[in-house]
């Protein structure tokens, strides 16, 4: 690509259409409490991680929901697996298989 | 009439009481069994209602009032029994007594969720914890809400879905009243200490009903209530015996932290105790959140599988007091109909 | 005399390859062995002592089949008239061979098929007492003692629940051909036996040769041809069962005696894959008996118990799911009756499965902790419970214990979740985090009120400091007199939680705290034996719902004798109980909390706070309605 000495502000709005689902459709499959979140944040509210850095189990969930996989996967690494978040989750998504399959699915998926 | 047409309702709350009153004013014999010593069941205890804010016990006194006659009204007694047979309907009581009917209400209500099973919000833990319930015998009482160590809350956080909407504590259902509560309580709270801050944590505002959205809009706008979208994770307890809330702010999508002198749980809508029991006795179909069922939420909202057997008000599901009194009208209207055909 | 005949072959090419391949299999697992391992064997197998002793076990399980007894008598018979009475069947045939041709070279098959080569006279009544004759009668009687255990296996088949069984294994098609094969065996050898007895009036015991007789004269065809048949149909069956038992649940027969000598050596499982992990999996006779305890069969999940996992492990092919699809409570490894360890083959597959995940803990700091002689490590799922918590404070302060509290406002995790999960790596970045912590504060004492906690805590941190679950800390306090107790409670019945109970075997100290302050009910699954509370951390693969039918499970069995409390001394197990129950569910911290007489003032700080003016429980629980 030619270099103009400035670049195009990459679009900042999630580009659903776009974003590939592979892993989110895998999850989907393979855990299907994935789509029963209501975003509440009780998840993120007792996290072990997140009293130590900026983690965020429902925001990455929701990223995961949309597809919006690059952002999603440094973050995923500083889970603790201490299964908190899913024993508070008013819907009983099963968020450590959640996070357990995802590992394994970018290993695979990439 | 030589004979009056007997009915038996079973439950004194608003449901029960306006059931039994349009019928008798239909010109049917109406006997009330209640558990309790008093008419009026939760509403009774309910200071004030959401959202003109009338006080519960008005509404229970408008409709003792409009009892059309109904003087049989048995306290404190449960049913034992309920035999089916030609002439329709032999129940039991507690006290050895009997009666027969030539139909059945059932009208045993709810009762709120018991926020011990919520271990994590601290309730029977931290004395700085109470429900909604609690707070609104407070303020039935005439009291002003005051902290374990004797003060006025600085700050309140009011939390919204406690029992209902948890997958955890098998409730599903949204229990529909607490959301317009916890509003209505929140301004109480702020007229009652102008100086107490409240914030009001919930994961959506149900605000359904005509008339709710404005109390949002005024508890906001005229109370300076503040609301945080964020379902309570944790509840501890600092050594002052203040309470450390641990919360996401989704909306920021960061973890909250956040001190209060106070905590309100609203505590949702769970079966009435007796409900299962009454069910099995009579055959009636229990549904999955324990509540019962009717024969057609559309057609025969108050009919049963049973004949003769009618269910009305919050033994349904979790409703509103607006929405109770109603049910109950329409449950005696279509009794009316029922026996007036000769079934 | 020429002792052959063609029929013997498929007995001994079948026995040939069977030996062949069991020395194989031996072979390569011993050769194979860790070299720690190695040294144990090496010196195992030159000290008497110790071979004796594994000799002994290998009587007693493999042939006597002791714990199969202990879980129902008839499933003990059932084996132990299989196993023994081939054994001796196998031995005493061989004497009896050795007593007919007079030397002690004979052709392996020549025992085997003995009848079909010897024809002496009949034995008369008054000659039963001659050597021929109590041989005839021993190997008359051992067939039978077979054959009623083969009676017993097929009445198995339709009446499992006669043998304490609910449910049984669903086997794949080499297994079948191999039970088939071995069911044929006994009953040819019966018939050849009889029908050659029969046929020349002389050879058979107290069951062959009536027997004999009365087919010889019931059959329309030649009696020799039919016996010749028979013979046949022995060695094919005998045959086909030894080609057939490597590649079959029957091949634990042989591998159970190499596992006995790998334990009685001391070899212990490892965190991989090792040599005894193949031979546990060999070992594996897929009876079933950790169907039916699986706690598991309450959710409806049929498929990835441990005898379906472990022979996906033998046929190396795990689906990933069924790796992940098991609670790792232990309960299958306690009733296993060949010992296997299924918890820790399941995490070995689930480290195959997850270790190379990255995970990123740097962001970890921590501020140097106040110091002090106890630590009290309340856990990440206690912060859910936080009864437990205030119990625990208060205790300590009626003590005068001071303490650090070191997971007051937050935590790092213990280590254990990543650990059940399979990553062993990730977890050891936190247990050094937390090790560093714990040696900062200086404390001799390490309490936790999780089981999770002190499992990790007692199998992997290696620190200098004594490490106590809550119960036993607190037992010592009420035995030392320092916490003053009164009977608060009535019918009290106690949850075992897995990781205390099978998995650190602390089932006595919360016990004798219960009955300090109640009246401990039994329950009738208890102990090792206890069911798991459905919360466990390590089941992956399975629905909310899935675990309060468990919950459900493990409560009906908790509440059979009207208990009016359900203690447990677990965090978790409380958390998952406590909407399901319809009775109250306590740790043993807050019952202990509860019966110290007199506690007017609570103060939840690790200071004694005595001007702090509070309620007791009792009056705020009053508050609800």
């Amino acid at each position: 690509m030619k270099d103009f000495g400035f670049n195009v502000q990459p679009d900042f709005a999630i580009d659903f259409d776009r974003n590939d689902k592979r892993i989110t459709e895998y999850l989907a499959i393979h855990e299907p409490s994935l789509n029963l979140c209501i975003g509440c944040g009780s998840c993120t509210g007792t996290c072990t991680a997140g009293h130590f850095t900026p983690f965020n189990i429902r925001q990455l969930h929701t990223l995961l929901r949309r597809g919006e996989t690059s952002r999603l996967k440094p973050e995923i690494k500083k889970c603790m697996f201490c299964g908190k978040c899913q024993l508070v989750c008013p819907r009983g998504v099963n968020l450590r298989n959640v996070i357990l399959r995802l590992n394994r699915a970018i290993e695979r998926i990439g | 009439m030589l004979n009056k047409q007997r009915i038996l309702i079973i439950g004194a709350g608003i449901a029960g009481l306006a059931t039994a009153g349009a019928l008798a004013g239909n010109g049917f014999e109406v006997v009330v069994a209640e558990k309790e010593n008093q008419t009026g069941g939760h509403t009774r205890k309910w200071d004030r209602l959401f959202p003109s804010r009338r006080p519960g016990e008005e509404v229970v006194g408008y409709l003792e009032n409009n009892l059309n006659g109904v003087t049989d009204i048995k306290f404190g007694v449960t049913v034992t029994g309920v035999i089916r047979n030609e002439a329709g309907f032999l129940v039991q009581f507690s006290d050895n007594t009997s009666t027969t009917a030539d139909a059945l209400v059932v009208a045993t209500g709810f009762q709120v969720f018991d926020a011990h099973i919520k271990e994590e919000y601290g309730y029977g833990i931290y004395e700085n914890v109470i429900t909604s319930a609690d707070l609104e015998a407070l303020f039935r009482e005439g009291k002003r809400l005051t902290t374990s160590e004797g003060k006025h809350p600085s700050r309140v956080g009011l939390i919204h879905c406690v029992g209902s909407r948890d997958e955890k504590v098998g409730n599903l259902y949204c229990s529909k009243v607490c959301c317009a509560t916890g509003v209505k309580q929140a301004i109480e709270i702020r007229e009652q200490l102008p100086e107490c801050e409240v914030f009001s944590f919930y994961m959506d505002l149900r605000m359904y009903d005509r008339h709710f959205e404005e109390l949002y809009f005024e508890a906001q706008q005229q109370w300076g209530v503040n609301f945080i979208r964020g379902r309570l994770s944790e509840c501890s307890e600092n050594p002052d015996h203040t309470l450390l809330l641990k919360t996401e702010d989704t909306l920021t999508g960061r973890p909250l932290r956040m001190n209060v002198d106070m905590l309100v749980l609203l505590v949702g809508f769970i079966p009435a105790p007796g409900t299962r029991e009454i069910a099995e006795m009579a055959g009636l179909q229990v549904g999955s959140d324990g509540f019962l069922n009717s024969l057609d939420e559309h057609f025969n909202d108050n009919a049963t599988t049973v004949p003769g057997i009618f269910i009305t008000g919050a033994v349904k599901g979790p409703t509103t007091v607006v929405n109770a009194i109603a049910d109950a009208r329409a449950t005696a209207q279509q009794i009316t109909s029922w026996l007036k055909t000769g079934h | 005399m020429i002792n052959f005949n063609f029929f013997v072959l498929p007995f001994f090419l079948g026995l040939i390859y069977l030996l062949l391949t069991i020395g194989k299999s031996w072979y390569r697992w011993i050769k194979s062995l860790p070299a720690i391992d190695k040294v144990k064997f090496a010196s195992g197998i030159r000290h008497p002592g110790q071979v004796f002793s594994a000799l002994k076990e290998v009587f007693l399980e493999a042939l006597i089949h002791r714990r199969m007894w202990k879980q129902n008598p008839l499933l003990g018979y059932m084996h132990m008239s299989f196993a023994l009475g081939w054994f001796l069947l196998i031995v005493l045939g061989n004497i009896e061979s050795r007593f007919y041709s007079g030397t002690h070279l004979n052709a392996p098959y020549y025992p085997i098929f003995l009848k079909f080569f010897i024809h002496d006279k009949l034995i008369l009544f008054f000659e039963v007492y001659s050597v021929p004759g109590i041989f005839r009668f021993i190997m008359d009687f051992l067939l039978l003692f077979i054959l009623s255990g083969l009676v017993l296996a097929f009445i198995k088949r339709k009446r499992s629940h006669w043998f304490g069984m609910k449910r049984t294994t669903t086997h794949p098609l080499t297994d079948r051909i191999a039970i088939t094969c071995l069911w044929m065996i006994f009953p040819m050898r019966l018939l050849a036996e009889s029908y050659t007895a029969g046929y020349y009036g002389n050879g058979g015991g107290f069951m062959t040769q009536p027997l004999g007789n009365a087919l010889v004269a019931m059959t329309p065809f030649p009696s020799d041809f039919v016996a010749y048949t028979m013979w046949w149909g022995y060695s094919l069956a005998l045959g086909l069962f030894f080609v057939t038992l490597p590649y079959s649940r029957y091949m634990h027969i042989p591998t159970e005696v190499l596992l006995t000598f790998f334990r009685r050596f001391g070899i212990q499982p490892k965190k991989w894959y090792s040599s005894l992990s193949e031979t546990e999996v060999h070992s594996c006779s897929r009876c079933g008996v950790c169907i039916d305890v699986c706690p598991l069969n309450a959710a409806g999940i049929f498929d990835s118990q441990a005898v379906y996992f472990i022979r996906g492990v033998r046929d190396n092919y795990v689906p990933e799911k069924i790796t992940q699809k098991c609670l790792v409570c232990g309960r299958c490894q306690e009733a296993c009756p060949v010992g296997i360890h299924t918890d820790a083959l399941r995490l070995i597959k689930r480290r195959e499965l997850n270790s190379g995940q990255a995970t990123e803990y740097r962001y970890l700091s921590e501020n140097p902790p106040k110091t002090g002689t106890v630590i009290y490590f309340s856990g990440c799922m206690t912060h859910l419970t936080p009864s437990i918590i205030r119990a625990m404070k208060g205790i300590m302060t009626e003590a005068g214990i001071e303490f650090i509290h070191l997971d007051e406002n937050r935590s790092v995790c213990c280590g254990r979740p990543l650990m059940i999960a399979g990553k062993d790596k990730q977890a050891n970045e936190l247990i050094e985090f937390n090790k560093a912590l714990i040696k900062q504060t200086r404390a001799k004492l390490l309490v936790t009120s999780c089981p999770i906690c002190y499992r990790i805590f007692r199998e992997e941190y290696n620190i200098p400091i004594r490490i106590q679950h809550h119960s036993q800390f607190i037992l010592e306090l009420v035995k030392t007199g320092k916490i003053p107790l009164q009977s608060a409670f009535r019918k009290i019945v106690y949850h075992d939680p897995c990781d205390l109970g099978r998995g650190t075997k602390i089932y006595e100290a919360p016990r004798e705290l219960i009955q300090k302050v109640a009246d401990l009910i039994p329950v009738r699954e208890e102990k090792g034996h206890a069911h798991c509370c459905g919360g466990s951390l390590g089941l992956f693969e399975a629905s909310s719902h899935q675990r309060k039918l468990m919950t459900r499970e493990a409560l009906d069995v908790l509440l059979e004798n009207n208990p009016e409390t359900i203690a447990t001394a677990c965090p978790l197990c409380k958390k998952t109980f406590l909407p399901e129950s319809p009775v109250k569910v306590m740790d043993i911290a807050e019952l202990i909390y509860l019966a110290i007489p007199k506690k007017e003032a609570i103060s939840t700080g690790p200071v004694p706070n005595p001007s702090s003016g509070s309620v007791s429980v009792q009056s705020h629980q009053e508050l609800s309605f």
